[in-house]
């Protein structure tokens, strides 16, 4: 078993870590699963092709597959900016990137309903301008979501940013490649993975979120109601089995999709040569 | 063919190099404008806008919203949730590093990525499965009714719910750095006659401080700042289940807009608090590098 003998502690510390995360994690989790098989298929479907579930699933797919792409295209260009060039408060705007991380989701709920409503401060300017209506609409969602994804997409993109060799980047441009091809050829299929990366985690997180999500979403049915808020609906009314198959219909997808993104990343990194 | 046959100008050919090289000066400062109004749109906009809202109504409302028993009971439900979490989940973070790092054994990749798991659970999935296990028509409900024992809608569940969504912070943040650093120092302490726990204490804590301090930090800043798992348990009865981000979201919905965000801007203190001790932790942990 171990490999070093002379190291002590492998029992107590394997066997509290085996279970505490059968405590914690592992029965907990598969509660979701043994409650599920009490259901019939037939139930099971009824639940989930109810046009309401059906439009919620849309709304947070398509709200957390948009918001993971805007933000990876900021998020990378903010991470370019915050490694390669130097400007006033650099330091500062770099240690804010991780603010997401740390602001509890309802902080981040309540603060965006405020300044996206209609009354708020660029509610009103969006719409006064442009006409565009950003909370209690699909698009509030996406905004909630970008904030929650910037240091995903930024805090994997950066390091690998950093480490990058400048001297590919000299090689590029002595053989006479000019600066959009160096960025092109030689940086950014080198950085995809880790923007691949960041974006997954930005868009796993972004379809289960739910704190800074429900204040702006206003949550209308077939129109800006999320699963995650389905699911609280349906517990609210004790409807425990809807709740139960809506739950693991989305834990499933989640994994699938992680799975898809994995394996997309091992065949980018593997094209790459980073294999 | 005419490339070779014309004279090369070498000052030409640098200057166009470091054209290759650096981009030009309308691009990089289009790049600066546009990331640094990203960051301010989404980042300086909102933690300054939960100070202003605070204080909109002056700073005696901002006071006696703090001061009220709800608020304070949510602080105390809050820190107490924290108390229990971050000690729980540090002890099994050091554990389970100390397995999966100084030891071979089956199954190990698997054992990593089962710890990781409630990083990608819902919030709200997260709450539920307590629900099924414990709530009056969970698993265990008729059992708990029975003995008088309240896990659902009482601080017990809060606790099981936030345990189950921070499980994973310390224990992420000290397996990459004890895998990288080797067990050779630690083996040499063992090989020269200390104890066990005296090599732990004297040879590993030393190296992974800060590394422990950074995953308690973040650790305790989502413990206190959970939202989705924790009211899907909580049951929302003021005074007596509300963590502060849930009073938070009661006085939201009731147009209590300065209670809101004066339970917000403590909140928000925190991530700010958090976020300066992590760059503290990062400038020690780079120095620490810096040493070998």
């Amino acid at each position: 078993m171990s490999r070093s003998s002379i190291m002590p502690g492998f029992r107590p510390t394997i066997g509290f870590t085996l279970i505490y995360l059968s405590l914690i994690v592992l029965i907990p989790l598969s509660t979701l699963v043994f409650q599920s098989f009490q259901l019939n298929w037939d139930d099971y479907v009824h639940i989930i092709t109810n046009k309401r579930v059906l439009s919620s699933f849309r709304v947070s797919f398509s709200t957390a597959l948009a918001a993971a792409l805007i933000a990876g295209f900021f998020g990378f260009i903010v991470a370019w900016v915050l490694v390669r060039y130097s400007f006033f408060g650099k330091q500062f705007f770099h240690a804010l990137i991780d603010f997401p991380f740390a602001l509890p989701t309802a902080v981040a709920g309540i603060v965006l309903a405020t300044i996206f409503q209609p009354s708020g401060f660029l509610g009103k300017l969006l719409i006064d301008t442009f006409g565009v209506q950003v909370a209690f609409k699909p698009l509030g969602i996406v905004m909630a979501l970008i904030f929650i994804s910037i240091p995903f997409v930024v805090r994997t993109v950066e390091p690998v940013l950093l480490e990058f060799e400048t001297s590919m980047e000299e090689a590029a441009s002595s053989l006479g490649a000019t600066r959009w091809q160096v960025f092109s050829k030689v940086i950014f299929p080198n950085v995809l993975p880790a923007l691949l990366t960041g974006f997954a985690l930005a868009f796993a997180r972004g379809v289960g979120e739910y704190g800074s999500v429900i204040f702006i979403a206003g949550n209308i049915p077939y129109v800006s109601e999320i699963v995650p808020l389905l699911i609280v609906t349906k517990l609210e009314q004790f409807d425990i089995e809807g709740a139960t198959a809506i739950a693991l219909t989305m834990l499933v997808i989640s994994f699938v999709l992680l799975l898809l993104i994995n394996l997309l990343q091992y065949w980018v990194r593997k094209r790459s040569g980073q294999l | 063919m005419s490339a070779v046959t014309q004279p090369i100008n070498p000052a030409k050919l640098v200057a166009r190099q470091q054209l290759a090289l650096q981009d030009a000066d309308w691009l990089r400062w289009s790049l600066i404008a546009i990331a640094v109004s990203f960051i301010s749109l989404f980042i300086c906009l909102p933690l300054g806008l939960v100070i202003v809202k605070a204080l909109s109504k002056g700073v005696e409302a901002y006071w006696a919203a703090l001061s009220e028993p709800d608020t304070l009971a949510a602080i105390r439900l809050t820190l107490l949730t924290a108390a229990v979490t971050v000690p729980l989940n540090t002890v099994f973070g050091v554990a389970a590093a100390w397995a999966i790092t100084r030891f071979e054994f089956k199954g190990k990749s698997l054992l990593t990525t089962l710890i990781d798991l409630p990083f990608s659970v819902s919030p709200v999935i997260s709450g539920l499965i307590f629900v099924l296990l414990f709530g009056a028509e969970g698993w265990f409900g008729d059992w708990l009714i029975a003995h008088d024992v309240k896990i659902i809608f009482a601080a017990s569940g809060i606790i099981l719910a936030t345990v189950f969504i921070t499980f994973p912070f310390v224990a992420r943040q000290l397996i990459p750095l004890m895998q990288e650093m080797g067990s050779q120092e630690e083996e040499a302490a063992l090989s020269l006659g200390a104890s066990g726990w005296k090599t732990f204490c004297a040879v590993t804590l030393p190296n992974i401080k800060w590394a422990l301090l950074y995953g308690v930090l973040l650790c305790n800043a989502r413990a206190m700042g959970e939202f989705g798992a924790v009211s899907v348990v909580s049951g929302h009865i003021r005074g007596l289940t509300n963590t502060l981000p849930l009073h938070v979201e009661v006085n939201y919905n009731e147009y209590n807009i300065v209670g809101a965000f004066a339970g917000a801007s403590i909140l928000a203190g925190l991530a700010v608090v958090t976020l300066v001790l992590k760059t503290v932790l990062e400038w020690q942990q780079a120095n620490r590098k810096g040493d070998f």
